[in-house]
């Protein structure tokens, strides 16, 4: 079981996996990951299912490579397998007919958004689209969510591909328009989380933020994931992932994701010793 | 009761001592801290047995083990035949050998306790189990016929364990669900190397899995299938959960959401379960301070900060807020963390964990305590005393303050009933919930207690689970 069918390398720290798992692709609905592990001695990883091939039983995952397990997880060929895929964990996202959506996705967090997004088209909301890398080679997903979208807008901070700049930009611009928006979803990095919720405030518009804490279980039973939201601690494993945007403690949340660093670069420079060729085109 | 008792011999008051290992070397790994008896040993304690004839042992055993049979066995050198014994009715003789609290069970009762030296009925049992494992000798009981009959057990802690050998026994067919990668449940993620060897309970549960219940890891229920799922898509003809009380509880202190502060359950997972202490062989990380506080005064915390001691904390502390009567942990837990060198701060309670820029625990500002009128758990409650505030200098908590109901099942099963704390109603005789084809047992229907009560609500559910399917009678 869990074994990976299909590849692709989005970029040599990006890459995407197709993955035997059907119970997961059988229950699986937009806004839900899963806890992968990579081998017997690795670690729990949430990974958020980009997409899911029913009838084939397979999920699709997408993540970039930056520490030791990502690193050890981009080793994967088709044929070879994963220890473990559980889920779907967490809950679902809180899909209906809105009116008019805007999804905004940096970096990687394309991949996590591109379901919720999905889901939202085909509840028939008007769906525009942001999505954002730090350059045109990082930019991932980009037909998928083509396919989807009735506006796709592109922006890169380097100004190599789309319109130059974030992609809070480009959502403000998106806010000052004619078009009156009912709801944003936002996924990616914390910080870029933060800034699109201060972009948001003026206009009062309904917030939803996919969040991507440290967890080691996953089904509520370590606190971990813990997060303040509105003043009160939540797990994100089974509370969220998704949260009112504008009730998250962002400042914390960027914190709890650095209590190991000092472990991630060490189990980190060892792999790189170990598997030089897990390395291959990242500078 | 004493006076129906006929000694066949003499009373022999000595208590057989078990090794263990040194305290100042056994807090440098994470080896088993008791040894176990020597087969010498074991037969000189067993020979203490009065044999009564009417065992009153046998009635504080959930398990219902036939104990003066097994120790008879031992008496006769028979080590094999006094484990086998003891699996007629308990799956798990290595591991309740070792975990279950036999002085409030077994040996509370035993005629030679009001004499100040129960027989170690706890060890022997432990000595037997790894006796028969050691010489390859575990032999599986010749099954009955198969019934066609199909049940899947949620969780594979000591409940699900044990309702699942003991349905493989009666002859129907077995699926154990285990939301994690590794089976076992607390007995593999809560309880520390030190104190139940991971290998062992993989004994028991391949012992499991050799009566022919499959084991099947990653599927959380309530996710990956609901129990109506399971039910009516599965082709279970029953459903037995035994999913634990898995969620952590934390004080609700300022300061708690700090880097550096874990729930016990965090902490002892990523070190049991992941191999923490063995990173970075292993990929999953653990901190540890230099000065590590506990709060809390149960097995997890003993756990927790026996753990932190071997993880290289220069002072592990003990925080509670009741005096060392009143802690729930057993004698001998508490009697091995101060022997390693914890330092117990008995009467104080946290009010708030301190931090410093970058968000780590720098500090725990707590208050003095002292004990009022009795409460509802008859012990006496502790009162702050005002104006006694200090700050202990610490760079990391763990709370070890109890764990509740994990909502995942029950918030997927919408016609079964859950008390207003959260967990599962159930019969407790029959283990049965208000939901047709589904029984519960073990800390999801009473809150966390013990391995011993899970196992014996297995036993009582198995056997209502056997008669449910054999007659269809709800």
């Amino acid at each position: 079981m869990f074994k990976v069918v299909r590849k692709k390398e989005w970029h040599p720290t990006i890459t995407e996996l197709w993955v035997e798992a059907p119970w997961v692709a059988k229950k699986h609905r937009p806004g839900q990951f899963v806890i992968v592990r990579v081998d017997e001695k690795g670690e729990r990883v949430p990974l958020t299912v980009v997409d899911i091939d029913k009838e084939e039983g397979t999920v699709c995952l997408v993540f970039q490579k930056v520490g030791k397990s990502t690193f050890h997880m981009g080793l994967l060929n088709p044929g070879d397998a994963f220890a473990d895929v559980v889920g779907p964990l967490g809950r679902p996202t809180h899909i209906e007919n809105f009116g008019t959506v805007v999804c905004v996705g940096g970096g990687v967090g394309v991949a996590p958004l591109y379901p919720i997004a999905k889901g939202m088209k085909e509840a028939g909301n008007r769906l525009i689209s942001i999505i954002g890398a730090r350059t045109k080679e990082l930019l991932i997903l980009e037909e998928k969510m083509n396919a989807i979208s009735d506006e796709l807008i592109i922006t890169t901070d380097d100004g190599t591909y789309g319109m130059h700049g974030f992609v809070t930009d480009a959502l403000k611009m998106v806010l000052d328009g004619d078009e009156k928006v009912d709801m944003v979803v936002a996924i990616g990095p914390v910080i870029m989380m933060k800034f699109v919720t201060k972009t948001c405030e003026p206009y009062q518009v309904p917030l939803v933020v996919s969040l991507n804490s440290i967890m080691v279980d996953a089904t509520g039973m370590c606190g971990a994931c813990r997060v303040s939201v509105g003043g009160v601690t939540r797990f994100v494993c089974v509370d969220g992932p998704e949260f009112d945007g504008y009730q998250v403690d962002y400042d914390e949340l960027m914190k709890r994701q650095q209590m190991y660093l000092d472990e991630e670069k060490r189990a980190l420079e060892k792999f790189r010793e170990e598997h030089p060729e897990a390395f291959q085109g990242v500078c | 009761m004493a006076d129906e008792k006929k000694p066949k011999k003499g009373l022999n008051l000595n208590r057989m001592e078990m090794p263990r290992q040194d305290p100042k070397e056994r807090i440098k790994n994470f080896n088993e801290v008791a040894l176990g008896y020597t087969a010498e040993m074991a037969v000189a304690e067993a020979e203490r047995c009065l044999q009564c004839k009417k065992p009153v042992c046998i009635d504080g055993c959930p398990a219902e083990v036939k104990i003066p049979e097994f120790i008879e066995l031992i008496t006769e050198g028979k080590f094999v035949e006094a484990s086998r014994k003891i699996k007629e009715t308990n799956a798990l003789p290595a591991v309740c050998g070792r975990v279950c609290p036999q002085e409030e069970q077994c040996e509370v009762l035993c005629v030679l306790h009001k004499k100040g030296a129960p027989v170690a009925i706890g060890r022997l049992e432990r000595f037997v189990a790894d006796y028969e494992a050691e010489v390859g000798a575990v032999e599986v009981p010749e099954l009955p016929p198969r019934t066609g009959k199909k049940v899947a057990v949620v969780g594979s802690g000591p409940a699900g364990l044990t309702v699942a050998a003991d349905l493989a026994l009666m002859g129907h067919e077995v699926v154990v669900f285990e939301a994690l990668h590794k089976a076992g449940g607390v007995l593999v993620y809560g309880i520390p190397e030190f104190r139940l060897p991971k290998a062992i309970v993989q004994r028991e549960v391949d012992y499991i899995e050799k009566l022919g219940a499959r084991v099947v890891c990653d599927v959380v229920v309530g996710k990956t299938f609901t129990v109506d799922d399971l039910l009516n898509e599965e082709g279970f003809d029953a459903v037995f959960l035994g999913v634990g009380a898995g969620l952590p509880w934390f004080m609700d202190i300022p300061g708690e959401n700090l880097n550096g502060v874990y729930s016990a359950n965090e902490f002892l997972t990523r070190n049991n379960l992941m191999k923490a202490y063995l990173f970075p062989e292993y990929d999953t990380p653990i901190k540890v301070g230099r000065r590590v506080a506990v709060v809390g005064g149960g097995n997890v915390a003993m756990d927790a900060v026996r753990t932190a001691l071997r993880l290289g904390a220069e002072e592990a502390h003990i925080v509670y807020r009741r005096s060392r009567a009143e802690m729930p942990a057993r004698e001998e837990e508490i009697e091995n963390a101060e022997a390693e060198g914890v330092i117990f701060n008995l009467l104080v309670n946290p009010v708030e964990v301190l931090g410093d820029e970058s968000g780590w625990v720098k500090g725990m500002k707590c208050i003095r305590m002292e004990l009022g009128e009795p409460d509802e758990s008859g012990r006496r409650r502790p009162v702050p005393i005002e104006g006694s505030e200090f700050i202990m200098d610490v760079d990391m908590v763990v709370m070890a303050i109890g764990t509740g109901a994990n909502p995942l099942v029950p918030s997927t099963t919408p016609d079964m009933e859950i008390n207003r704390r959260g967990y599962i109603v159930a019969d407790p005789e029959t283990c049965k919930t208000t939901k047709r084809g589904v029984f519960a047992g073990g800390d999801i229907i009473r809150g966390a207690a013990t391995v011993i009560l899970a196992v014996g609500d297995g036993k009582k559910a198995a056997r209502s689970i056997d008669h449910y399917l054999r007659t269809g009678e709800w």
